[in-house]
């Protein structure tokens, strides 16, 4: 009986582990990865995985995080099943062939541990890494908790390889927060994680073969077929949004634990007000928003979960209404000096009804900060000055006030 | 929606780039003395663009595809090939 093999059981797992387990109950053909902190463990999770036996996939190890990419273009031409892991710099090596695998529209599936992007240096929790690159093609999901990246593995596969959508996909968790924190994990058995993928035994793409050979990235003229390509590339982005709605709830009900789809809301019915967040900090957000709801004060909270492409009428469903929405950021944009989910937010306070709501950003757990309770309550206070009327920055930097 | 192609994405199979005629980029061009050619292939082997042809007794380039970049000259040991600019 192997060691590693815990499929069928409840145990206390950090998100490296946790996600590993998600890659295991996926079968891919072909792993590529280079390791870098934070996403190390996930990845030495996965060699034990194949030195035991449990996993059947060809592991390359390449010299660098673009060459794994490489592999697994290649290896996603064949008509593989891929996976991969990388963090801040490794990703950023990675560039060039992660803009090829979303422009090819190749299904892969990649992790990324988030770490602050250098400079300044630090090898610590941020999502600048990942924020950096979302508008390179990838529809990208961030996690809230370990379970959620074990769960979110098998559905990105399903929304991956989806026929309607061939597009690749980032499960984006904090470094060290989620993927060094251990939480208890409810790991699926094999039979469960089968059957939730058995409908992509159906789905059909275009596959290279020494038989019958095809070109991948093919210099693309006219104009008019190039642009025909981006269309369709945006189109499947579109339609990605309402088909991971379809996956998650087919997921809860399979295996009881459901995520919300696109965004969650959290207490959101009646709020007068609502914080907006967006990875491992809803945690904490959602302790101070059940505290505050103890006091009688009408506050909710939505979670982006899918953040590429934007759950834009999930949005515009969910904030119709509301006095002041507080968005915390954990990432920065320098073009409009705030965060880039306040940026996203204000693009669409046109599409809500009159008056709109008002729209605060708090800049936080920068550089490897916790974004604490304390901070959170911080958000709801200012958030509610708002909705009274009163006064408040664009933007506030939590721990520089 | 007006599509041309009947892919999601920038894929073909090998026939489609085919319409692209690569020798419009040609600025000289392959001239192949046929009685001196040996036939010995090492034009079609390093050919980069596979468009080196056998014709019976020699062999020649394709001048739809070939670009003229003048590998098959360098590499013909009985100097059968000469290159040529393109009177423009």
């Amino acid at each position: 009986m192997p060691t590693m093999d815990l499929r069928g059981r409840t145990r206390v797992l950090d998100g490296n582990r946790a996600g590993a387990y998600g890659v295991l109950l996926a079968k891919p053909d072909v792993i590529a990865s280079y390791p870098i902190t934070p996403q190390t463990p996930m990845l030495e999770t996965i060699y034990k995985f194949e030195a035991e036996g449990l996993l059947d996939a060809e592991m390359v190890e390449p010299e660098g995080e673009n060459s794994a990419m490489g592999v697994l273009i290649g290896a996603c031409a064949a008509g593989g099943r891929t996976f991969t892991a990388s963090s801040s710099q490794g990703l950023s090596f990675m560039n060039d062939a992660y803009l090829l695998a979303a422009g090819n529209r190749f299904p892969i599936v990649m992790a990324v541990g988030m770490r602050e992007q250098v400079s300044p240096h630090g090898v610590v929790a941020g999502q600048q890494d990942a924020v950096l690159v979302k508008d390179h093609g990838w529809i990208q999901l961030y996690m809230e908790s370990c379970q959620e990246i074990l769960d979110t593995m098998l559905m990105a596969y399903r929304l991956s390889e989806d026929s309607d959508v061939l597009l690749p996909v980032n499960v984006c968790y904090e470094g060290f927060f989620l993927s060094h924190h251990s939480q208890r994990v409810e790991i699926p058995t094999q039979e469960q994680a089968d059957r939730f993928l058995a409908p992509l035994k159906e789905m059909k793409r275009p596959i290279w073969s020494l038989d019958e050979p095809m070109v991948f990235s093919s210099y693309t003229v006219p104009a008019e077929l190039f642009t025909e390509y981006r269309y369709k590339a945006c189109a499947a982005h579109q339609r990605a949004k309402e088909k991971f709605d379809e996956i998650d709830r087919e997921f809860g009900r399979q295996f009881g634990r459901s995520y919300g789809g696109q965004i969650e809301e959290y207490r959101t019915d009646d709020a007068e007000i609502v914080i907006v967040s967006m990875g491992c900090s809803t945690g904490t957000a959602k302790v101070v928003v059940d505290k505050k709801r103890d006091e009688g004060l009408k506050v909710g909270l939505i979670k982006i979960r899918m953040f590429r492409p934007s759950p834009r009428e999930r949005l515009i469903k969910a904030l119709n209404g509301k006095k002041a929405i507080g968005v915390i950021d954990r990432n920065v944009c320098y073009a409009w000096n705030c965060g880039h989910n306040f940026i996203e937010l204000k693009t669409l306070l046109s599409d809500l009804d009159r008056p709109v709501p008002k729209l605060v950003d708090f800049i936080g757990g920068l550089g490897g900060a916790d974004i604490t309770a304390l901070q959170v309550e911080r958000v709801i206070d200012r958030t509610f000055a708002a909705a009274r009327g009163e006064e408040q920055q664009r933007v506030i930097w939590l721990s520089l006030e | 929606m007006k599509f041309i192609s009947k892919f999601e994405g920038p894929w073909s199979t090998p026939a489609e780039p085919l319409d692209i005629k690569t020798g419009e980029w040609r600025s000289q061009r392959p001239l192949t003395r046929g009685e001196k050619c040996r036939q010995c292939g090492w034009c079609f082997i390093f050919c980069p663009c596979g468009c080196r042809k056998e014709t019976g007794n020699h062999f020649t380039a394709d001048l739809d595809y070939c670009k003229g970049c003048g590998v098959c000259a360098r590499v013909c040991p009985a100097r059968a090939i000469a290159l040529v600019r393109e009177e423009v």
